[in-house]
């Protein structure tokens, strides 16, 4: 099975404000853009954060070769569950997902 | 024709100091910076302090006041003291008292405040003016009461009050990163969606460009859009790097709420002007029918002190669930016994799962684990006394009781670490205003 973070380049993490998360999934080129729309469900984003499919926000940025993908934090920015405090690291979240 | 000149990212940060005096040479109509951000955390809104050290805010923000003085033309910072409560706003003003001393400067200087009190809080709330934005926390008319500071994030009409007065300097709380850029182009009659996006494009500085680290940016605003330059060295704008900072800590890269209604981005175009310069056009600006500006609260939640031991046995690194299990079941119920039922103890394993604990689906282990204990409890005292319960299981517990006593590593003496007050953000929500300056104070101080 090949992992999201086997094939693209570039995955960034950041915190939309304390309470959301916003991860942009960088494709590079239009084929493997393409590619990762086709092939990376919304449905097992939810599942590799353990939330609903209606929480998952997704974008497919044609223009940037970029998906998009905004979710409420998993852990409200700096409560005392809270192991990240820039959220940079839920990336590797996303990069551990297996592709269809 | 608006040009705005941007230092860089957030004061504190440091810039190019030849971008800058570049930057000056264009003839800007202001200056304008950010002083904050949510990013680092609850500490700074809760204790109302600043992230960054007095002595670099007060060396960058002379020499912002000396090229303000040079060009002329006003200078303003946004969510001064990094979270922009009142307490922040002070102490910036403090540092720029000093500098006005120091330099022989006599300056007129606008500050707005955006903090909050609880009793005027919750009379909004009771009056339904407070609403939830989504994924925010449920809360009631005790939680305004918690926080130790409530912040409203001023718009741009905030601004433009401050800028009205003929300050030669803005000294702001709270604000939207934004509306400190926006606000004098939207003032002159520049094209409200070019204002607003272009105001995006530029809250980080030089980060929508190749070179993010040279910092100062100028953006010229008119009647349809906006052009931005970029003033440092092998600083090049492209339609790329532009188009993509719509992407940055933005939930949604099309639409950008704020204080009046929302930006839209979906129709702009980008085009290369020459290697450096991009010019944006398109950008739409969506009028909401209330008047609305977000909040942030943050309230103390306990008091903690961590500890941190080295496990380097392998058979204990094998087994570290099992033991830190154990302890935290035999520690909780001696210290329940001992002192009080009001705290907390979270043994986190570094070198297996701290950072993304229940959501790694990859763990590798390898010859070592650190141990961080965590204990939260209502008084820093009591935090400490846990804490010291918690400190011979962490340096001899046994994974049997069949086997000598082992020991682990300290790093330190004591291995006991106070960090004060936690704190927490507990407000995503909006309070409507009938009139924008209705839960801000202006005032003009002469220096």
């Amino acid at each position: 099975m090949t992992k999201l973070g086997d094939i693209v380049p570039k995955i960034r993490s950041k915190n939309a404000g304390p309470f959301w998360l916003t991860i942009d999934i960088f494709c590079v080129s239009p084929e493997l853009f393409t590619e990762i729309c086709e092939r990376l469900s919304t449905q097992s984003i939810a599942d590799g954060f353990g939330i609903p499919l209606q929480a998952v926000k997704r974008f497919e940025i044609q223009d940037l070769n970029t998906i998009k993908i905004s979710l409420p934090r998993p852990t409200v920015q700096g409560v005392r569950e809270d192991r990240d405090m820039h959220g940079a690291s839920f990336s590797q979240v996303l990069k551990a997902i297996e592709l269809r | 024709m608006v040009r705005v000149l941007i230092p860089s990212g957030a004061l504190g940060l440091g810039y190019d100091r030849a971008a800058l005096a570049r930057g000056i040479d264009q003839k800007p109509d202001i200056i304008a910076i950010d002083g904050g951000s949510t990013d680092s955390g609850p500490h700074y809104l809760g204790t109302g302090t600043s992230k960054y050290s007095r002595n670099s805010i007060k060396a960058e923000w002379r020499e912002l006041m000396q090229a303000r003085a040079e060009a002329q033309v006003p200078l303003i910072i946004g969510t001064s003291g990094t979270c922009g409560a009142d307490s922040a706003v002070d102490w910036l003003v403090d540092i720029t008292r000093e500098i006005a001393a120091e330099t022989g400067q006599s300056l007129k200087v606008a500050v707005l405040k955006s903090g909050q009190s609880s009793s005027a809080m919750k009379r909004a709330y009771q009056a339904g003016k407070i609403s939830p934005l989504p994924a925010a926390p449920k809360i009631c008319d005790a939680i305004f009461d918690d926080c130790t500071n409530i912040v409203a994030l001023a718009g741009a009409e905030q601004i433009q009050e401050a800028l009205n007065t003929g300050a030669d300097i803005v000294i702001a709380g709270r604000t939207t990163d934004t509306a400190i850029i926006s606000a004098l182009p939207l003032l002159r009659g520049c094209h409200a969606g070019g204002a607003w996006h272009g105001a995006k494009i530029g809250e980080c500085g030089a980060l929508a460009t190749t070179n993010p680290n040279s910092g100062t940016i100028l953006i010229e605003f008119d009647a349809q859009g906006f052009t931005i330059s970029p003033m440092g060295d092998n600083a090049c704008a492209t339609p790329e790097t532009v188009s993509a900072h719509m992407l940055y800590e933005n939930a949604d890269p099309y639409i950008l709420f704020e204080p009046g209604g929302y930006l839209d981005v979906t129709q702009a175009s980008y085009l290369a002007l020459d290697d450096q310069q991009v010019r944006v056009t398109g950008s739409e600006w969506v009028v909401s029918e209330a008047y609305y500006v977000k909040l942030e609260g943050a309230r103390r939640v306990g008091f903690q002190t961590v500890s941190l031991v080295l496990i380097r046995d392998p058979r204990y690194v094998a087994h570290i669930r099992d033991w830190c299990a154990d302890i935290e079941i035999k520690c909780t119920t001696k210290a329940q016994a001992r002192i009080a039922d009001d705290f907390s103890i979270e043994l986190r394993l570094i070198g297996v799962d701290a950072t993304l604990g229940d959501l790694d689906h990859d763990i590798q282990v390898g010859s070592e684990v650190a141990v961080l204990g965590i204990v939260t409890a209502a008084t820093q005292n009591l935090s400490n006394e846990v804490a010291k319960i918690l400190n011979p299981y962490l340096l001899h517990h046994p994974l049997s009781e069949q086997e000598e006593m082992p020991t682990f590593a300290f790093p330190f003496s004591p291995p006991e670490m106070q960090r004060g007050a936690a704190y927490e953000f507990c407000l995503n929500h909006v309070l409507t205003l009938q009139s924008p300056m209705d839960a801000f104070r202006l005032e003009v101080l002469d220096l």
